[in-house]
């Protein structure tokens, strides 16, 4: 039998049911792989163990009668942005370091009601922002095919314990790339869902209009099965969409004849990697291969698009990040001698440079006379950066282009440059402040190191978009790749 | 003083009367043990998202279509930032540049019984922040966030109003007609209806405004009376001592009857509106607004003209009854089982024995001793002539006082008018007899002596004669 590690949660799946392995073993596996390889790469910050055996018993009892659905067993990772109950939930903070969410989010609850069972809560950038996984309170987290190198962020521990192995799957948020980043950093299946798409219930909100769950799999098949059953209204947030989901499996295998992809002339143009373009540029000959049309298509607002998030999601968080005030919940400094110590001590000592850095930042564009002049703006350009891409998908049916400048980079390397961090994310923010959903999927190395394929798609086209990279994974091993030290 | 004009402009925050939150399914009741109806939305929680109750829509929309508004068909959350315990967020949600109502009226009564339109700029809906609690946690403050995420209506009047007394006549207009509206419950003291009052004067005759200042802390109309005539005078005193109105925030203090600084212009909050991205815009359509137009009631306005034309009634004793919805209901009952013909009689008992038994015992018109139909079983009597209207009122009282209806205690005190004319006439005869020398003194031309034999029948019957009758029939025997 293949390693239970090297296989795909659709492998397992079909593992499970045919009862060649059972729930617990699976868990077992990982979670003993998670006890080997975890402290060098600090990919998780809690593991649940105890409660992961204690569910995979209870899905073996389902699958023994027969029951249970298609992910019934199976083990995965959540970020720890999701809140989980009685169960640790830190958003990477000290803020939060000592906080036991009193609920499930929707996507936990889905899932666990799905059968999937939680291993334990993945390392991230502190309340998601940042590129690196270097603004954790618990450390950075390591780049499986590197060790010195960074994971990408902000999902970069969800990356990490996919990445090693550890986990089969994980999920993951995406607010201006941190699924898509990550998982071109280590070589994984990234999804970010339209906007609205998956409940924002009970993901702790860095910016609000942009945040997006998501998930980081081994393959396309395996990230349209997980995201079948995390997506779907919710009740609970008014952002969601009461729009149907199609069985994301079903159409995966559709022939890719006559698509018409769309080559981003921006993404094309200063500032990517030459190597790195090569590799882009070999995937569509794949893609050609099959059928596909290529056609250039120009966004020319889209360069605004870095500029334009670095005001919207530094002004949502600034307000998002006010009810971390030591009054209620999480860090609250020592002995606060009155209110205005209270509030300046905790959130001074509770938050890491980069989140006071954005709440800053936030805090000064929508003050009052600089309001129009950046948040309005930056909402206007919002607008035509989102009908650039309306009207490239009058002519398209998907966009490709890359998914970071450059491969993983060094850890520390650029922690003292904030500008430089941010422009990593110049290729995912589009999709973001425009609520497309869109993908990363692994299309070669440059030096040892994974290279990332985006593919960006119209809203609520997350079935054509699993189509396109589940065909592409058909023609390449790519996405089979694991780091040496972890196979 | 009578050189400088005073200019008030309301803000009033009438808590609406949803069963559940703005934004959350707690309840809203109100004296619930502190923080028992707070849930994980209203404290604010990690990842908690707000859900709009369309019930408060409702609402705003009803009292946006009784005030004459534009309900807008697209209005927008902002969230207002600031910093404070019993706001857990860290920002309250609220309406800003897009109110769900604009551009509404209220008319007015003024004293000398003119009429006067109060211009509505505005009403948001918004959440209610929870409170602190200052005293019994020694060094501490206690938080209660019970109320936190509780709704509002915020009501913003123009600065339309001159005087202490148009701005109570416009605010109990507006009490009143969240009443009828059934939208909120009006109580004063428990914070359900309250009122911050913008206050400035101006020299007569000058256009431009002068510099304002708002008056907080203002939850009943005698406070709020009393808070704009003193901060009437404090401005004058001011300007006329040569000094400048600063912009600021004042405190009422009832236990001294003044206001004082709380904060000014410069110290006010930046709130950093902006949009609410966790809520989408309220779009409502004109389907919703004509369905809710259909459940408006009889607006008070509307049945005080109704009352003056078809009952004949004054303007003042139209809005005197049409006051609270409680009171005109019961006034229409009454009406209902009296018949046609003596609604003026019923107004005026309604708004005399009835609201001074009422006043008395400090009860609301729905927990009267005596209900409609009992009050109209004994106007009966007055209408048939069994008894006078001064009887009457002395049956009232025991109707007050005991659950009987008037005929039987009429019956049981015998307080049945004397309509017979040979009981009348043996009566007078009597009393003249007794009375030889008054009586010789009207004959001789002291007219003045008939309230005496008047008194003396009344006096001797225990004022059950037939008073029409006692004149007619004195007048005939003192003639001689």
């Amino acid at each position: 039998m293949t390693e239970l590690h090297h296989q795909t949660l659709a492998e397992l799946a079909a593992g499970l049911k045919a009862r060649r392995f059972s729930s617990v073993e699976l868990t077992r596996h990982f979670l003993s792989r998670i006890e080997r390889f975890n402290p060098e790469l600090n990919a998780l910050v809690t593991i649940t163990g105890e409660q992961a055996l204690a569910a995979a018993a209870k899905a073996d009892q389902q699958l023994a009668a027969g029951a249970g659905g298609p992910l019934t067993g199976l083990p995965i990772a959540h970020k720890d942005i999701f809140c989980t109950d009685g169960v640790l939930t830190t958003c990477g903070s000290k803020m939060l370091s000592n906080f036991v969410a009193p609920y499930d989010a929707t996507i936990v609850e889905k899932l666990s009601q799905a059968g999937v069972i939680s291993l334990g809560k993945a390392n991230m950038d502190e309340f998601a922002m940042g590129s690196s996984n270097e603004t954790s309170f618990f450390g950075p987290v390591k780049n499986p095919w590197d060790l010195k190198k960074v994971p990408g962020g902000s999902s970069g521990g969800s990356a990490a314990v996919v990445a090693a192995r550890m986990a089969p799957a994980s999920t993951g948020t995406d607010t201006g790339g941190s699924i898509r980043q990550p998982a071109a950093l280590t070589s994984l299946t990234g999804i970010k869902p339209t906007y609205g798409r998956v409940s924002r219930y009970g993901m702790i909100a860095f910016a609000s209009s942009l945040d997006q769950a998501g998930t980081l799999t081994q393959s396309a098949e395996d990230a349209a099965l997980l995201l079948g059953a995390m997506a779907g209204f919710d009740p609970r947030d008014s952002t969601s969409v009461d729009t149907p989901v199609p069985d994301y499996t079903a159409t995966l295998d559709q022939p890719l004849a006559g698509l018409k992809i769309g080559l981003l002339k921006e993404f094309f143009e200063k500032g990517l990697d030459e190597a790195n373009g090569k590799l882009v540029r070999d995937a569509l000959k794949v893609y050609e291969a099959m059928g596909a049309k290529l056609v250039e298509v120009s966004l020319p607002n889209l360069p605004l698009s870095v500029p334009t998030y670095y005001v919207v999601a530094p002004a949502e968080c600034s307000s998002n990040l006010s009810r971390f005030d030591g009054v209620r919940f999480g860090y609250r400094c020592e002995k606060p001698v009155d209110l205005l110590d209270l509030y300046k001590r905790s959130r001074g000592e509770g938050f890491g440079a980069e989140v006071k850095r954005r709440i800053m930042t936030g805090t000064y564009v929508l003050s009052a006379g600089y309001y129009d002049a950046y948040y309005l703006k930056a909402q206007k350009i919002r607008r035509l950066i989102a009908n650039d891409f309306e009207r490239a998908f009058g002519e398209v049916d998907v966009l490709i282009g890359p998914t970071s400048p450059t491969p993983a980079f060094d850890i520390g390397a650029k922690v003292d440059d904030p500008i430089t961090m941010y422009l990593n994310d110049i290729y995912t923010i589009g999709a973001n402040l425009a609520g497309l959903p869109a993908m990363s999927i692994p299309c070669g190395f440059l030096g040892g190191l994974p290279v990332g394929l985006q593919i960006i798609g119209p809203h609520f086209g997350e079935a054509k978009l699993l189509n396109v990279a589940h065909r592409y994974q058909r023609e390449t091993q790519w996405h089979r790749e694991i780091p040496q030290a972890y196979r | 003083m009578s050189s400088f004009e005073t200019v008030i402009g309301l803000e009033i925050h009438a808590q609406l009367a949803t069963k559940t939150k703005i934004f959350s399914s707690a309840s809203t009741a109100f004296g619930a043990a502190p923080n028992s109806q707070a849930n994980l939305v209203d404290l604010g929680y990690p990842g908690v998202l707000p859900v709009l109750n369309l019930e408060a829509v409702r609402m705003a929309t009803k009292f946006g279509l009784a005030i004459g508004a534009t309900v807008s068909q697209r209005s927008v959350f902002a969230r207002k930032n600031y910093f404070y315990p019993d706001l857990p967020k860290g920002y309250q949600i609220s309406q800003y540049e897009k109110p769900i109502v604009e551009k509404g009226r209220m008319d007015i009564l003024l004293e000398d019984g003119s009429v006067k339109t109060v211009g509505i700029t505005r009403a948001h809906l918004e959440e209610d922040a929870g409170k602190s609690l200052h005293e019994d946690f020694q060094g501490f403050s206690g938080i209660d966030l019970n109320r936190a995420g509780t709704p509002l209506l915020e009501i913003v009047s123009e600065p339309d109003m001159r005087s202490a007394k148009e701005a109570i006549a416009y605010l109990k207009k507006i009490h009143t007609l969240v009443r009828y509206l059934e939208i909120c419950d009006g109580n004063m003291q428990e914070g359900s209806f309250r009122c911050d009052a913008n206050v400035s004067v101006r020299p007569v005759g000058q256009e431009k405004f002068g510099t304002r200042c708002e008056i907080k802390n203002l939850n009943s109309f005698r406070f709020i009376e009393k808070a704009i005539n003193y901060e009437v005078a404090r401005q004058i005193d001011i300007i006329e001592g040569g000094g400048t109105i600063r912009q600021e925030t004042r405190l009422y203090d009832p236990d001294r009857g003044e206001t004082r600084a709380l904060r000014s212009k410069e110290e006010a909050n930046d709130y950093r509106y902006f949009p609410d991205p966790d809520l989408l815009p309220v779009a409502i359509d004109t389907a919703f607004i004509d369905a809710v137009r259909r459940t408006l009631p009889e607006l008070p306005d509307e049945k005080a003209a109704r009352y003056i034309e078809k009952f004949s009634l004054s303007a003042y004793d139209a809005g005197v009854l049409t006051a609270s919805r409680e009171m005109a209901d019961y006034y229409e009952a009454v009406l209902a089982a009296l018949g046609a013909g003596q609604e003026k009689l019923a107004a005026n008992w309604v708004m005399g024995e009835l609201s001074g038994a009422l006043n008395k015992d400090g009860i609301e018109v729905t927990a009267s001793r005596v209900d409609a139909g009992r009050l109209a079983g004994l106007l009966k009597r007055i209408v048939d002539e069994t008894i006078s209207g001064k009887i009457a009122k002395e049956v009232f009282e025991s109707m007050w006082a005991e659950d009987k209806d008037a005929d039987a205690i009429i019956e049981s005190k015998g307080l049945k008018q004397i309509t017979d004319t040979g009981a009348i006439e043996k009566v007078i005869d009597e009393i003249m007899a007794a009375n030889p020398k008054q009586l010789a003194d009207y004959r001789s031309g002291k007219d003045k002596l008939f309230g005496f034999f008047v008194g003396q029948v009344m006096k001797v019957t225990g004022g059950k004669a037939n008073p029409a009758q006692v004149n007619d029939l004195l007048k005939r025997k003192l003639a001689g």
